[in-house]
């Protein structure tokens, strides 16, 4: 089905409407299997059975930069080459990629506080994510301050790109500073290698969390586009009394 | 099951997870809710949109 | 006089004569250094420690202030119009704009750092380097900063959107610059590398901050 074909809200919404049970169905049954294995899961030799918060830590960390990466593509489609529904699948991402970001951060503090001490650390990706946290908070207030939605859209799609191109830098400038003070123990979060026996159910909670993402994606597109149109039902009402009277 | 020492903070982290997800999904749901309830409202009162009068 | 000196000139004068821009951050940076001690202590090694941090704190708050009225008030008596409409590319005026804040409200910190260093018991010779490194890294800091103004001005929203979208952008410069002031002041690492990074940092954004604050501009105000 070529893109084109999302172009049009109400066909966009029909295609939702067909595929979202589906996307539900899959997504619980995996994360079923998931934390079946995740329970199951041998303890780390180091880490005891703390490893199995990284069972969310790290899908968690991947989804937020997945969330920030599809609201770039989502910039581009509204910037460069104005798809109709690309400003929405940019505001959809924004709320959930900063929730996983958030869910990143709190369990990566609550695994610190057994294997390092204390519940904060400034370790160099822990604190790539907060910094992306806080670029996810100004997106979400351009669009909740902007009056209109087209206009806090555009706004937010230049920020996306802005930071798109930011992150890196930012992760290579924190990375640097955190080599510059680190403590005499380095240790690495999850190991330098990850055992099979643990591997594999994190790949499969990594494709539950992220179908989860999808399909709260689309639910939220479809949600913004029902909003879209209650305010432009509205606007008109008003109009049409305003002519009336 | 044994969590071993450090057992509370492997379930503070899942019930932290479970909570942000289940918000997020309440969220949404409400919203959809709400936003069909408005719009089953106005069509009622017989505001249509552009192009559904154009057809 | 062509179209460049004659904006850059204008919104020089305009920064000095109100009063506002140019010697107001000026004074806030000092005010700011000054109570930086009231909560840390006037334990003077501690300051000389910490001091290039203060400093560059100091010079991140004070540019971000002043950005807010870099386009606000050309958008309320309409010249922001004009300037989209106007002779120059629309890039070429915000950096235009963008190097005049910077030489009235960025070079003023640069000169009064030395000053407000020994206040933080810095020796005289470091806050020299320090003032470098500021020198470097305070047209980052306004190239950045021009991104969130430009979207502020379109959203109609002020300071602290303004500081919330354009703080966590800035994270390299505060990084590196007062990496190079400490290694100049403290050592052992090199000043080569974060100065270098640091004066990268700045000339990039000379080049993309102009261009993202354009585009916020046209399509925030279209």
């Amino acid at each position: 089905m070529p893109v084109i074909d999302f172009a049009n809200p109400t066909r966009f919404l029909t295609i939702v409407n067909r595929v979202l049970p589906w996307l539900i169905a899959a997504t619980v049954v995996l994360f079923a299997v998931g934390l079946f294995r995740a329970v199951n899961a041998p303890d780390d030799y180091q880490q005891g059975a703390t490893v199995k918060i990284m069972f969310l830590h790290v899908p968690a960390a991947w989804l937020g930069m997945f969330g920030w990466g599809l609201m770039s593509i989502a910039a581009l489609g509204t910037l460069v080459w104005r798809h109709p529904l690309a400003d929405v699948a940019g505001k959809a991402a924004a709320p959930i990629g900063a929730a996983f970001t958030f869910i990143c951060l709190t369990t990566g503090s609550l695994w610190g506080r057994p294997t390092w001490g204390t519940y904060w650390v400034w370790d160099a990706r822990l604190t790539s994510m907060l910094v992306l946290l806080l670029l996810y908070l100004g997106v979400l207030a351009l669009y909740w301050t902007a009056e209109e939605p087209g206009r806090g859209a555009r706004a937010a799609a230049i920020l996306s790109l802005v930071g798109a191109v930011n992150l890196p830098i930012i992760k290579f400038s924190v990375d640097w500073w955190n080599t510059l003070h680190q403590p005499a123990s380095v240790f690495r979060m999850g190991g330098s290698k990850i055992d099979p026996a643990l591997l594999t159910p994190l790949l499969i909670m990594t494709l539950a969390f992220t179908l989860l993402f999808m399909t709260l994606h689309l639910a939220v597109m479809r949600n913004e586009i029902l909003r879209r149109r209650v305010r432009s039902m509205r606007l008109m009402q008003a109009q049409e009394l305003a002519e009336a009277t | 099951m044994n969590l071993g020492p450090h057992a509370d903070f492997i379930v503070a982290a899942y019930a932290v997870t479970v909570f942000v997800v289940a918000a997020l999904v309440a969220w949404v749901v409400l919203d959809y809710w709400a936003q069909r309830r408005i719009l089953g409202d106005l069509e009622e009162r017989g505001v249509t949109r552009r192009s559904q009068r154009k057809g | 006089m062509s179209a460049f000196t004659a904006l850059l000139v204008r919104d020089m004068r305009l920064a000095i004569r109100v009063g506002g821009g140019a010697l107001m951050g000026a004074l806030f940076f000092l005010i700011v250094v000054t109570m930086m001690p009231f909560a840390i202590g006037p334990d003077l090694a501690l300051l000389a420690r910490i001091g290039p941090a203060i400093l560059w704190l100091g010079a991140l708050l004070a540019s971000l202030l002043a950005l807010d009225r870099l386009f606000a008030t050309d958008y309320e008596d309409g010249s922001l119009d004009l300037l989209m409409m106007g002779p120059l590319p629309l890039e070429l005026s915000v950096a235009t704009k963008a190097i005049a804040h910077w030489l009235t409200t960025g070079l003023p910190l640069v000169v009064i750092a030395p000053l407000l260093g020994l206040m933080l018991n810095v020796e005289l010779k470091a806050t020299g380097w320090l003032a470098l490194t500021l020198f470097a890294g305070t047209p980052a800091l306004t190239f950045i900063g021009v991104i969130g103004a430009a979207l502020a001005v379109a959203l109609r929203r002020g300071g602290l959107l303004l500081a919330v979208l354009v703080l966590p952008l800035t994270v390299p410069v505060l990084i590196f610059g007062v990496a190079a002031a400490n290694a100049a002041i403290v050592g052992p690492t090199p000043f080569g590398p974060p100065f270098t990074i640091l004066c990268a940092l700045s000339l990039a954004s000379l080049v993309l901050g102009p261009i993202a604050a354009a585009a916020a501009l046209r399509h925030g105000l279209e």
